[in-house]
């Protein structure tokens, strides 16, 4: 495409693909040019505009008005082009759509109602460390304790049956790849999405959930007339899409932080009432989820330059959580620096729902592996896992030492 | 430009969230003033959706809700309608008389006890002011295609509000002033129950009395009412300085007017997890062990409020002199 005069003249240009395997697995140098490069630039690879200062990223996220959500918050443009699957009614709405659902899962997943989960998941984190802890100290934390807590806890939660859970995470994966450019992680996922989707769908209606959990209680709202029985299922689908991969690629995100900053971790261990802090800094540090678009609805200025209505805006999450203009020595995980104000659960509107489940299961592992473990260190190579919109570990092999 | 104005104010401290400007006051019908409400700064102010109100605290610490009834695509503005009631004890009467723009109120919420639910038919009842709640709801139940009628009630033509706004929507909108078509026919304007259209209504404590029983018929849950009250708190909120006592250190931290409790603390060196910084996340909950708090968040409930075994604060404050955090 042809660029205007206006973009080509007020707007940094830049052909890097954010969304190659090189910047994948580091997209540290990327992010920093990015911000150096000024509050908006455009990305001609894709013919996208990008913000990556905190400043610029707060902004978009919370101008709902300007910047929307219903065109998708992936490359992919709903107003020319058919989505994947049916949009979601949180994440991918605007308001007055996105009203109601929201109004539901905020209820459903607020602190208050989690109370009751608490005692229960501090239990079954004590439980699976002791369990790990018993077969060895040295180990792969990804499967042993990054997807094991949340598939332990989080399907219970949500109510779904015991047979094909092992498709959680591959359809996570797929969804939050299917929000970047059409590359070889969309392809690979391509030939699965039929049978995954399927599944998924199935465990959201009624009948296939148990009745004491979110799933029976968005039914309930249905029930209320708070949200149509249309609407119900695909409410419990935003859950199982985008709560299972995020907090497993969070408590790695975590423990890879307290294995490379053993400090950190003596901290922790000397002060467990630490763990929430600690947990927010992990999610400003790594960002599980770097990226999201929005879509302009009118002519934005963004410094001196004006982003014409209709342009997909990518906003880099992870940028923003490492900008130098907002923190001081960002790259540093540190106990002691106040996260609060992190974009990482996104801001405004659309911020995380799901935020408080995710602090809940975090603390629970925390303190847990606090009461037991001593220091963490990394024992082996560790290898990331590539995804379009998440950042994540294949593998982190990890030796403890206990009491 | 894009940011600045958000992220100067908003990103990083909650004390001018939590009160809004008069920017504008306008006789819109006898006995009605609109006021227009803007940040300070010129900031965004909280989100909203239509059937939302929120808490003003007027200069003598009277607090009172009105309900939103602008256009909530403007982030910078809030509507409110207020109308004068005679046996006002200094609310109302102090918003018509005195108040004036340039003057600072505080501000609670936004809260929705009153939300749209997903239709594709509605039937909107509203009696004088309480139109206010309804206003936007027209506007979004537009927006989904929803098809709609309203029935406005009012003692006289000259004392109802918004009726030039209304008149876009033609005969979707009857307007009866009693005056002239004397008491409203309930029954003729909602004719036979129709399940899946939910009935909307606001006004004065009679008319919902008469829906209530005209609605009989309808399936449960089909009307959903506001009641159109100056609810006031039991007592005047606090304009002065607090105490915050934190349980765990035995530590006491004061909070003066111009800060917010979460501010307060921070500056002592107690941090609390934040977030939104505007009561909207959650993220900042705190169990409160003893005190009353002066609740300014768009999250708690009624009885939550009437509990007050918790607090945002981030925008919330207190009531007593005194208030024990668990921190
Ligand atoms: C640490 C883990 C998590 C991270 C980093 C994360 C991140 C995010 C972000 C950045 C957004 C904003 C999207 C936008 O602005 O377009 C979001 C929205 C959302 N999240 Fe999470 N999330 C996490 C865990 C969860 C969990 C556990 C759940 C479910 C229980 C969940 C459910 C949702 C939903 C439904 C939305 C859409 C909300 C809306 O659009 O109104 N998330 N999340
Ligand atoms: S920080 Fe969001 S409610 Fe206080």
């Amino acid at each position: 495409m042809t660029l205007t005069p206006d973009l080509a003249t007020d707007v940094p240009v830049d052909d890097t693909d954010p969304f190659g395997h090189e910047h994948l697995e580091d997209p540290l140098p990327f992010h920093h040019a990015l911000r150096e490069a000024g509050p908006v630039v455009y990305l001609s690879r894709y013919d996208v505009h990008a913000v990556g200062r905190y400043e610029q990223v707060h902004a978009a996220l919370v101008d709902w008005q300007r910047f929307q959500s219903a065109a998708g918050v992936g490359l992919s443009n709903f107003r020319t082009e058919e989505p994947w699957r049916p949009p979601s009614l949180l994440l991918e709405a605007d308001p007055p759509r996105h009203d109601a659902p929201r109004r539901v899962l905020t209820s459903v997943l607020g602190q208050r109602a989690l109370r009751t989960l608490r005692e229960r998941w501090t239990a079954d984190a004590e439980q699976l460390v002791d369990q790990v802890l018993a077969a060895g100290t040295e180990f792969d934390a990804v499967p042993a304790l990054s997807e094991a807590f949340p598939l332990r806890v989080f399907p219970d939660a949500v109510g779904i049956g015991h047979d094909g859970r092992e498709n959680l995470l591959p359809y996570g994966d797929h969804a939050f790849n299917a929000f970047g450019p059409p590359n070889d992680l969309v392809q690979k996922g391509e030939h699965r999405v039929a049978q995954l989707s399927g599944w998924v769908g199935e465990q959201c209606a009624r009948e296939a959930l148990t009745d004491d959990g979110f799933g029976a209680a968005i039914w309930a709202a249905a029930d209320r007339g708070e949200i149509t029985p249309q609407q119900a299922p695909l409410v419990v689908r935003s859950l199982l899409t985008a709560g299972v991969d995020t907090t497993v690629h969070a408590i790695s995100a975590i423990l890879y932080a307290f294995a490379t900053h053993p400090d950190q971790w003596a901290r922790l261990v000397a002060d467990p009432s630490l763990a929430r802090v600690a947990f927010d800094e992990a999610i400003r540090w790594e960002s599980p989820v770097q990226t999201f678009f929005r879509t302009t609805t009118t002519d934005v200025r963004i410094g001196d330059a004006v982003v014409p209505e209709g342009r997909k805006v990518l906003m880099f999450l992870a940028a923003a959580n490492r900008d130098p203009r907002r923190w001081a020595d960002p790259d540093r995980y540190d106990l002691g620096r106040d996260p609060s104000g992190h974009v990482g659960f996104g801001m405004g509107l659309h911020q995380c729902v799901g935020q408080h489940v995710a602090r809940l299961e975090a603390e629970a592992v925390l303190t847990a592996l606090a009461r037991r473990v001593r220091t963490i260190e990394l024992a082996g190579p560790t290898r990331r896992h590539h995804n379009n919109t998440l950042r994540a570990w294949e593998s982190l092999p990890v030796r403890l030492t206990v009491d | 430009m894009l940011g600045v104005e958000q992220v100067g104010a908003r990103g990083r401290s909650g004390t001018d969230r939590s009160v809004v400007q008069v920017q504008d006051k306008v006789q819109v019908a006898e006995g009605v003033v609109t006021l227009t409400l803007a940040a300070p700064d010129g900031g965004r102010l909280p989100d909203w959706a239509p059937g939302a109100h929120v808490d003003l605290t007027l200069e003598s610490g009277l607090t009172r809700q009105y309900s939103l009834c602008g256009d909530r695509w403007d982030a910078h503005t809030y509507r409110v309608g207020v109308l004068l009631e005679p046996a006002s004890r200094g609310g109302s009467r102090y918003v018509h008389e005195q108040l004036a723009p340039g003057h600072v109120l505080g501000l609670g919420g936004p809260r929705n006890d009153f939300p749209l639910v997903p239709a594709e038919s509605y039937l909107f009842v509203a009696g004088g002011i309480g139109i206010t709640p309804i206003l936007p709801m027209l506007a979004q139940a537009d927006l989904l295609g929803a098809d709609w009628r309203l029935l406005y009630g009012g003692r006289t033509r000259g004392s109802m509000a918004f009726l030039d706004e209304l008149s876009v929507h033609g005969d979707r909108v009857q307007v009866r002033p009693q005056d002239e078509h004397g008491l409203l026919d309930l029954a003729g304007f909602l004719g036979d129950p129709r399940p899946g259209t939910p009935v909307y209504a606001c006004g004065p404590g009679p008319l919902l009395t008469a829906m209530e029983r005209a609605c009989a018929g309808w399936p449960a849950r089909a009307l959903r009412t506001e009641r159109f009250v100056a609810a006031e708190q039991a007592a005047p909120v606090r304009t002065t300085a607090f105490d915050v006592e934190l349980h765990r250190s035995g530590r006491t931290v004061t909070v003066t007017p111009d800060t917010s409790v979460l501010e307060a603390l921070s500056a002592a060196g107690v941090e609390v997890l934040s977030s939104c910084r505007q009561g909207t996340c959650g993220t900042c909950e705190t169990t409160v062990l003893a005190g009353r708090p002066d609740h300014r968040d768009s999250l708690l409930d009624d009885d939550e409020r009437a509990a007050g075994d918790c607090m945002y604060p981030c925008v919330s404050r207190s009531c007593s002199d005194r208030l024990v955090l668990d921190l």
